[in-house]
């Protein structure tokens, strides 16, 4: 802006540089862009859970499909889930055997690991273990279908994509969650034992014995169930993002990583929720 | 002896039928940001009869197919199919009439995790559960044999050309026994050879099918061995339709531009 002849003589400084003036408007701009994509992001996700959950309680059902997914989310992802279990095992004894050694509490150590690995640890790192394997390969493959037309050739033979890809991927997760909770807490109780047997003998009857002494079902059953949660979400949003993918490869990539950080991130919120819940409702 | 156009053209003879047209677009409009692809397009194709729409790349063409088979809606305007208006019209509502058919994307978008015989039979599959396993595999040997690829059919898209890849989402589009067929771009990507082979089995299904069909394309030989009627696309909309006798004799500039530049 010019410094007018007026504004010279009356010794008064020129106004301030148009630059630093037109950072609000960029800055409000950005945020009501964030914003309305926040709102849209969340609108678009329920109305694609609308139409899958009109979908999959409408016939015809998509069995074959629904039982290939129980093998792909379930058989495959078990190796994975015991050895985070096994290694959380291992971690968790030589942490809890110190801690209570300080406090001369070495005898509550069996309660201490099967109450830290099955009501915590257990569904935490399963829920984490599947998001990043399911949620990725999920998310990948539909965005792949998705930018090569293979949904849209899907919905042009008079099939329902919501019902043959998305339902059955959801269903899968939220049904074989709780099942590999299981395992993650097996292995993780049996390498804990292990762990603690080769420093102190215990035998691993014993160390069940003392683990679940005075537990009741209400205990542990809905910590491993509230993992059905975890494959709600990890499900939706994997398949949320997948089909919804535009670029390319780039689009592909994006909806994998977003798969994941947005289903990792979604699960801990809601397990803040569910927490509480079960604390409310079961204890 | 008959030129592949003259059978072509035989086609394009009106039904005696005085039926509703199969496929009805009337004064349809589609923007994509703001951008208007299609500028109150209206055409219509009748049983037993071939169009092929023409124009420039990125004319609305391919957007054309995916509002007719309810990929996309239209902003405004009707589409109709055997009389039923698609507006609006629930997925699985829209799935009955998408039964009856068939559609080959341009880049066949093969399900690339099935083999050449279990993309064919995915229809069969989820819609012909009265068939037997051994009555699936038989329909869809002779689809394949239709379309000249019987040796094929434990191969992965990624292991066959091109052209085999365009016939095998041929013979998935026949799988049902369509009344209407619907082309994107049948020949793109094609050495002329491959392309001839194309449009002469285009040609021999629909002799054998009678299908009502839209063939989307910019190549005007392609469309005259197959289609007896053409459309010309521009600017969204179609400036002429007819034969291509009608187009030679026309006197609209852009016309008379695609034709010297083809």
């Amino acid at each position: 802006m010019k410094n007018s002849g007026l504004t010279a003589v009356a010794g008064i400084s020129p106004p301030l540089p148009v630059r630093r003036i037109e950072l609000l408007p960029s800055v409000a701009g950005n945020a009501t862009k964030l914003f309305n994509g926040f709102f849209e992001w969340f609108g678009s996700l329920g109305i694609f859970s609308w139409r899958v959950l009109r979908a999959a309680v409408t016939p015809p059902y998509e069995w074959r499909e629904l039982i290939r997914q129980l093998d792909e989310v379930g058989s495959k992802s078990l190796p994975l889930v015991a050895m985070a279990g096994a290694a959380i095992g291992v971690i968790l004894s030589l942490e809890a055997r110190y801690s209570l050694s300080r406090f001369g509490a070495k005898s509550m150590f069996p309660a201490t690991l099967v109450y830290s690995v099955i009501q915590v640890m257990g569904p935490v790192i399963t829920g984490l273990v599947v998001s990043g394997r399911v949620g990725a390969g999920m998310g990948a493959e539909l965005a792949s279908m998705k930018v090569t037309e293979q949904i849209d050739a899907i919905e042009a033979s008079a099939i329902n994509p919501y019902r043959l890809l998305a339902a059955t991927r959801i269903l899968a997760c939220i049904l074989m969650l709780p099942l590999l909770t299981i395992a993650t807490d097996a292995s993780a109780l049996l390498t804990g034992w292990f762990a603690q047997a080769m420093v102190e003998p215990l035998s691993f009857h014993q160390f069940i014995a003392n683990g679940f002494n005075g537990a009741t079902f209400s205990a542990f059953l809905p910590q491993t169930f509230k993992t059905a949660v975890y494959g709600l979400i990890i499900g939706l949003i994997a398949c949320f993002q997948g089909m919804r993918t535009r670029g390319g490869a780039a689009g592909v990539g994006r909806a994998a990583t977003n798969s994941v950080v947005l289903a990792s991130l979604f699960l801990i919120l809601a397990d803040v929720v569910l927490v509480k819940f079960i604390l409310v409702f079961f204890t | 002896m008959a030129t592949a156009y003259d059978i072509a053209t035989k086609q394009a003879e009106p039904d005696q039928d005085s039926r509703a047209p199969v496929i009805a677009v009337e004064n349809v409009y589609k923007s994509f940001a703001g951008h208007k692809v299609l500028n109150g397009i209206s055409l219509h194709v009748n049983h037993g009869e071939t169009l092929a729409v023409l124009g420039r790349s990125g004319t609305g063409k391919s957007v054309l197919l995916r509002l007719i088979i309810g990929l996309d809606t239209p902003d405004s305007g009707e589409i109709r199919i055997h009389g039923h208006s698609i507006a609006g019209l629930a997925l699985d509502r829209m799935g009955e009439i998408r039964k009856k058919m068939g559609f080959l994307f341009q880049q066949a978008a093969l399900y690339d995790s099935l083999t050449v015989q279990e993309n064919v039979a995915f229809p069969l599959e989820h819609h012909r559960r009265d068939m037997s396993k051994s009555e699936r595999a038989d329909r869809v040997r002779q689809l394949l044999a239709e379309v000249g690829l019987d040796g094929d059919i434990d191969k992965m898209p990624s292991d066959i050309s091109g052209g085999m890849q365009k016939r095998v989402g041929l013979a998935r589009a026949l799988a049902l026994a369509p009344e209407i067929l619907l082309l994107d771009e049948p020949t793109a990507g094609l050495d002329p050879i491959s392309s001839a082979e194309i449009g002469e089995l285009i040609l021999k299904l629909q002799r054998e099918h009678r299908m009502a069909s839209i063939v989307v394309t910019h190549d005007l030989h392609s469309a005259r061995t197959i289609a007896g009627r053409l459309a010309l696309l521009n600017e969204g909309d179609a400036v002429i339709e007819g034969t291509f006798e009608d187009l030679q004799q026309s006197n609209i500039g852009f016309v008379r531009e695609f034709l010297k530049q083809s």
